[in-house]
Order: C-alpha cells, then structure tokens, then sequence
C-alpha cells in the first residue's frame, strides 16, 4: 500500500511539479476557454445574421442572393468535420501568413458554431407564435423592426438553454485544436504524456478538467430552463 | 365616393392557391360608421378584414383608403397601417412586456413620443377600461377578457382612423364577452369608425350602423342592422340568420 502511494507521488511530481509541468495544464485551460468563449461570440453574431436573413426571406422573398449565401454555407459547415475546416482554415486560407494559432482556431470555431446557432435561433424564431408578427406590424412596424422588438426576444428566451448546450459542444471540440499546434488544455495534457511517459495521469487531470466544466455549465443550463419555465416574461 | 369616405374597397379577391376566399368584394366604409360583418366560418370575413391593412396581399382589386390605393405597388404600408388599429381573436399581446410596455411602445418607436406623453396617454385609456391597476402587469397574469381589453386600447394609443376587429369576444369565456362588448360600444358611442367581425348579433343590431352577410368570398346582402335581421331579402341570408338568432 504505502509503495503504491509512493509511486503515485512520484508520478504526480513529474507529470505536474518538476520543471512546472502543471503550467502546460493551466495556460492550455487559459486557451481552451479563450477560444470557446471568443468562439461562441462569433458564432451567435454569425448565427443571428444567418438566422435573420433566412427567416426574411422566407417571409418575404426578399434577399435571394443573400438566401442562396447562408444555405451554401449552411451546407458545407455542418457536412464537413470540424477538424478539416480547423485544418482548412490554416493550412489553406492562413496558410503562408504568419498569425497568432490563438485567432485561427478562434476564426474557425466560430465559423462552425455559427452555422449550429442559426439553425438554433431559426427553431427559435418558428416557435414564436405568427400572431405575434402580424400584431406587431398591424401596429405598423416594419419587418425589421418587428423582428427586433417582439420576435427576437422571445425567440432567444425560448433557445438559450439550446445556445448554452451548443457552448458545451464547441468547448469539448475545441480540444482538436492541437492538430494545428495550438497548446489547449487537451495538447497540455499530451505535450506532458511526451515528457514524463506517463499517459494515465495528465490525461485523467484534462478529463476531469473538461468534466467538470461541462458538469457546472449544464447545471446552469439546467438552471436556466427551470427559470424561463417557471415565468412567462 | 363622398369626402366622408374613410376606406372603398373595389372588387376585391383573394386566392390561396386554388381556393378563391374572397370573389370580387366591394364595400365602402365612411367615418363614424360602425360596419358589422357576419357571415359562417370560412366564408371569408376574417379574409377581407385582413386584407384591409394587406396582413394578406389581394390578388386582384383596389383598397383606396381616404383615396389613395393601398394595395398598389411601392406604397409605405406601414405608414398605413398606423392608422388602423387591429384587434385580434387570439388578442396577440406581447407576451415578454408589461401591459404599459405593450401600449406604448409603438408610439414611442413609430410616431417617436415622449416616454412621458405615452404613459400619459397609456394611462388614461386604462383608466378608462378600468384596468389602471395592471399597467405593471404581465400578459399572462390576466383573465381572457383584460387581455382582449388591453389589446383594443394599445391599438388606440396610436389614434388610428379607423379600428378593426376580428371576431374579439370569440375567443373569450362566456362571462367576460360583456366587458369587452362594452368597451367597444362606448367606441362606438364617440363616432370611432369601426369594423366588426362578430357572431354576437346583439351587439350587430345595437351597435352597427351597417350589416354586411358574407357568405362563400362575397357579400351576399348589406343593409341597416334592424332592416337586415328583420326583413332578409337572401335566402341564404335567411337561413344564417334562423341557425345564429
Ligand atoms: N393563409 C391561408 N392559407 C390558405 N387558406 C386560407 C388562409 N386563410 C384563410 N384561408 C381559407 O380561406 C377561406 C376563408 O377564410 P376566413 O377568411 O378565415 O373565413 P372566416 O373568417 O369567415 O371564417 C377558408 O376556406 C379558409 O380555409
Ligand atoms: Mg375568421
């Protein structure tokens, strides 16, 4: 028993004390929750316009060219995995430019969620009740502005908790993010794996890690639904 | 088409696909008028009601509202619309806003009041419909009837020409049909100008000063309220009216 402990001990001060090893754990979190967080704002930004443009034209006809751009895009983000688009994005589009991983892999994500959110906050837009655009624009708001005003706001209460399960999904697939050199939490956790030879332990501390961010998010999600349940406004 | 012409409508029809709800309708509507339309479900009152503020674009005919045709291409709807108040079965208040919130905010973003000169005005029509203590209130915080009553004075504080309403009580449990009725007759009673979409023939008799029965997409026969419920010329007038007195 107490040689196990040792053992243990040992371990543990190679794969996170000696030479500051846990640094490749905590600055790799640092990045992950950087680039799900700077994602995620993308992708909403990204998701709304999309959203909006579809709905819009679908009501009114208007917008065709803009229409055919969002399904194209539609299409391609959500048929392809998001490694290759990561892969794409920097080999390919970045390819001989000298930039920061930190803002590819950004880019990339948030191209990605983007196309998840729109077709969220489209479902969202559906679900408002039709009355309640034709209320708005026997008022005499415009399209827009009916939108904004009275639709839109419902619509993202009814998909928040759908937007905050779509943020868990980007922060576990962020963890590709390696396969272009980025140190995230997940690379950290193998860059140490190469040094000490030890892949038990600093894989398990990256799991949990992600675990338990995920565990709290979606308790907040769960949270949150309960909250918008229990009021109607 | 006198000077007291509000809204004339010319051979309107509308299509949905193959379905032809309304077959060529012309009505006039002048100020101060109380117009009530009756007719059976599906026959298209709810259709022409509206198409009068283009929620549904007619296939065919003209909409002049104080002479200028509406329904023409390049026309500012909106512009239009502000001057119809639209009063719904369903009641569509908005939900995530307060009572107040509903009523003012077209006025504050479309005829860009004051948040002040909206309250004001706001508060005095719930005082008027006796609900000034649920200005702070949630939509769903009220019984059917409040509901359909807020929906009428938010669309009157934009001080529209001429207000529409399509069936309002429908919708409603029997015991607060009243209140919303009275509302609309002390509308009446001020010389609002109005169109009813209504099954409550009470009300078409006392209030209306014109009938229009609809039936199958066309006005089947229009006259005086009393001269139309007592003395129908239409045979199928006759026999609406012997299934709903
Ligand atoms: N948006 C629509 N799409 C297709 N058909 C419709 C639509 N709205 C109404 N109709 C049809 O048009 C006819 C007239 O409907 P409506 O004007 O609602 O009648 P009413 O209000 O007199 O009951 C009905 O046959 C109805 O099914
Ligand atoms: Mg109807």
């Amino acid at each position: 028993m107490a040689g196990w402990f040792d053992l243990v001990r040992v371990k543990f001060i190679a794969d996170f004390v000696k030479d500051n090893r846990w640094r490749y754990i905590v600055n790799g979190l640092g990045v992950t929750l950087e680039v799900t967080v700077f994602a995620v704002l993308i992708g909403i930004v990204l998701g709304f316009l999309v959203a909006s443009i579809r709905s819009a034209h679908e009501k009114t006809g208007k917008l065709k060219l803009a229409n055919a751009v969002c399904k194209a895009y539609l299409t391609v983000v959500r048929g392809t995995p998001v490694l290759v688009q990561l892969l794409i994005i920097y080999f390919v589009i970045f390819g001989s430019m000298p930039v920061n991983k930190v803002i590819v892999a950004i880019i990339a994500f948030g191209i990605n969620s983007g196309a998840y959110v729109a077709e969220i906050v489209r479902s969202g837009i559906l679900s408002v009740d039709p009355g309640q655009m034709e209320a708005g624009r026997s008022l005499g708001f415009n399209y827009m502005g009916t939108m904004r005003f009275i639709v839109m706001p419902q619509a993202l209460k009814n998909v928040l908790p759908a937007l905050g399960n779509e943020l868990i999904v980007l922060l576990k697939e962020t963890s590709v993010s390696g396969y272009i050199a980025l140190q995230d939490l997940t690379k950290g956790g193998d860059i140490i794996r190469g040094r000490t030879y030890d892949a038990f332990m600093p894989l398990v501390a990256v799991a949990l890690i992600y675990l338990a961010i995920v565990v709290g998010l979606s308790k907040c999600v769960a949270l949150l639904e309960r909250r918008l349940r229990s009021s109607d406004h | 088409m006198t000077t007291d012409t509000l809204i004339r409508v010319e051979n309107l029809k509308k299509h949905f696909g193959d379905l032809e709800a309304l077959r060529g309708v012309s009505l006039e509507i002048t100020k101060g008028e109380v117009l009530v339309i009756i007719g059976p479900s599906g026959s298209g009152k709810s259709t022409l009601l509206r198409c009068l503020n283009l929620l549904e674009l007619p296939t065919a005919g003209k909409i002049l509202f104080e002479g200028q045709d509406i329904a023409a291409p390049k026309v500012n709807i909106n512009a239009y619309r502000m001057k119809m108040g639209m009063v719904f079965q369903q009641f569509n208040l908005f939900p995530h806003m307060t009572v107040l919130k509903n009523m003012t905010i077209a006025p504050i973003r479309l005829l860009k009041k004051t948040r002040e000169e909206a309250e004001e005005k706001a508060m005095a029509l719930l005082k008027r419909v006796g609900l000034s203590d649920r200005a702070d209130a949630y939509p769903s915080q009220l019984s059917g009837g409040q509901k359909q009553r807020i929906a009428i004075v938010r669309a009157l504080c934009m001080d529209p020409d001429v207000m529409l309403f399509d069936e309002p009580t429908s919708a409603l449990d029997p015991e607060m049909v009243g209140e919303v009725l009275e509302v609309m007759r002390e509308l009446a009673l001020e010389g609002r100008t109005m169109a009813v979409v209504t099954h409550e023939m009470g009300f078409a008799r006392e209030v209306g000063t014109s009938l229009l029965f609809m039936d199958q997409g066309q006005i089947v026969e229009k006259g005086k309220p009393a001269d139309l419920f007592d003395h129908p010329q239409n045979p199928r007038t006759r026999e609406f009216l012997s299934k709903v007195l």
